[in-house]
């Protein structure tokens, strides 16, 4: 991507909470500052958010546990949200969901704003909960996440483990909106990381014009599936 | 928890209040109270039983594929997997399986991913995520679309490499295999019977399958 192309940037506090209708010909790119950084993130098909960001048919389409650059993030109604067209890390989380107050308070202790001002302890559910209620969503809108720069293996036995230092700082992930796409994003940490202390990281967001994917596009052409995939999305829009 | 964890049930299917047969293509809506036993039984092998929960008290409260794995941290749902909603409820724990392995990453099949996945010329072909449409807007409790998300494949393998690959693999049921839960809430179950055409999972051929249903009192 261009640098000068950039429309605005800003950066996201740790445990906080985001969102932005990533328009078509946009590119929204996410940068680790420190590393470390998660970022749970939900999407959302603006103009009609019945149709939303489906995990199994993301996965499925492309026989993937993971996302990466030249994968693409699925509708259930078979368009492409955005793909994933630059990506430092090599390996996004698709499966192993979000925080709870119960598994915060749990792991990191209780932390209220009345004691800790700013610094209290936010959870990746409820923050997606609040930021869902500012579009008019709400509970039943609330769907299987991403985690951008988190990784979680998966064992033979089917075991889950958390990969440890996945992201370094500077790392970044760029996704090309492919449709008028609310993002619904939080920096809460990885319900699976180990890391003792509460000390979600901050990232910085960035908001691009792009060129529309042609038909060499490496998106487009990864998958037979994506080809179809990008085929119905262009005719959504016809 | 292993992979893979083989318990037969002692519950008897004569002492069963409810049993229906649920044809291939077909969708299944109940209302299951608390500590009541669902069986699921593969009649005649290999079939895919695509399975929603709810909180029968608040709907919005449902069966979370990413909650439920990763409370336990591993994919494969089995004996002892505690199937967890969005709001971190227990709504049913899996009691015996003859199966030992069961997927909630591969989703439910939609005419649309259908036409992706195969060929833009598959619409008009029956699937999974028709059938639970239909099924909730008959029920009429004001449940749609929002109300359909990621779901259990009774029956079905889909493993994950270390290199994280999603493979669908032949399947490890047979006829008569069986998966059982226990209702820790009043739950409200939404099954469709598979009738994918386009995938070797269930050999091309979707068959029907049996739900059984026991009172608490009887375990």
């Amino acid at each position: 991507m261009n640098e000068t192309s950039v429309l605005w940037e800003e950066i996201i506090h740790g445990g906080a909470t985001w969102s932005h209708v990533v328009k078509r010909g946009t590119a929204l790119r996410i940068t680790d500052l420190q590393g470390g950084a998660n970022v749970g993130a939900v999407f959302y098909n603006f103009e009609c958010p019945a149709e939303r960001y489906n995990m199994p048919d993301t996965l499925k389409a492309q026989h993937i546990a993971r996302l990466a650059k030249g994968f693409v993030l699925y509708s259930d109604m078979g368009r492409i949200l955005c793909s994933i067209i630059e990506d430092t890390v090599g390996w996004h989380d698709p499966i192993g969901g979000t925080s709870s107050a119960k598994l915060v308070d749990a792991k990191y202790g209780p932390s209220r704003y009345q004691e800790h001002r700013n610094d209290y302890h936010k959870n990746g559910h409820d923050t997606f909960l609040i930021e869902l209620g500012k579009w008019g969503l709400g509970p039943r809108d609330l769907v299987a996440n991403v985690n951008f720069f988190s990784r979680v293996d998966v064992a033979q036995d089917g075991g889950m483990s958390f990969a440890q230092g996945n992201s370094k700082a500077g790392d970044h992930v760029a996704l090309r909106a492919e449709m008028n796409v609310l993002a619904i994003l939080n920096t809460c940490q990885h319900p699976l990381d180990p890391h003792p202390k509460y000390e979600p990281k901050p990232v910085l967001v960035s908001i691009r014009r792009v060129t529309a994917p042609g038909p060499d596009d490496a998106c487009r052409i990864s998958r037979p599936e994506n080809g179809r995939g990008f085929a119905l999305t262009e005719r959504y829009f016809l | 928890m292993s992979g893979i964890n083989l318990v037969e049930s002692k519950l008897d299917p004569a002492k069963a209040i409810y049993s229906q047969v649920i044809p291939a293509g077909e969708p299944w809506i109940h209302l299951l109270k608390k500590a009541q036993c669902l069986r699921i039984v593969d009649l005649r092998g290999n079939q895919a039983v695509d399975t929603l929960f709810y909180n029968a008290h608040d709907y919005s409260d449902r069966y979370s594929a990413q909650d439920t794995i990763q409370q336990q941290t591993n994919i494969y749902l089995t004996t002892g997997t505690k199937l967890i909603s969005t709001n971190g409820t227990v709504l049913l724990t899996i009691v015996a399986d003859t199966c030992g392995r069961h997927d909630t990453l591969g989703g439910a099949c939609a005419t649309e991913s259908n036409m992706v996945r195969y060929a833009l010329e598959k619409r008009h072909m029956h699937a999974c995520r028709n059938s639970f449409l239909k099924a909730v807007m008959e029920w009429d409790h004001g449940m749609t679309k929002r109300d359909i998300t990621s779901n259990i494949n009774f029956f079905m393998n889909v493993p994950v490499t270390p290199e994280g690959k999603l493979t669908f693999e032949d399947g490890i049921s047979d006829p008569g295999k069986y998966v059982e839960m226990r209702a820790e809430t009043d739950v409200l179950v939404l099954i469709s019977n598979c009738p994918q055409l386009n995938n070797p999972c269930n050999a091309y051929n979707p068959t029907p399958v049996q739900v059984l249903i026991w009172d608490g009192a009887e375990k």
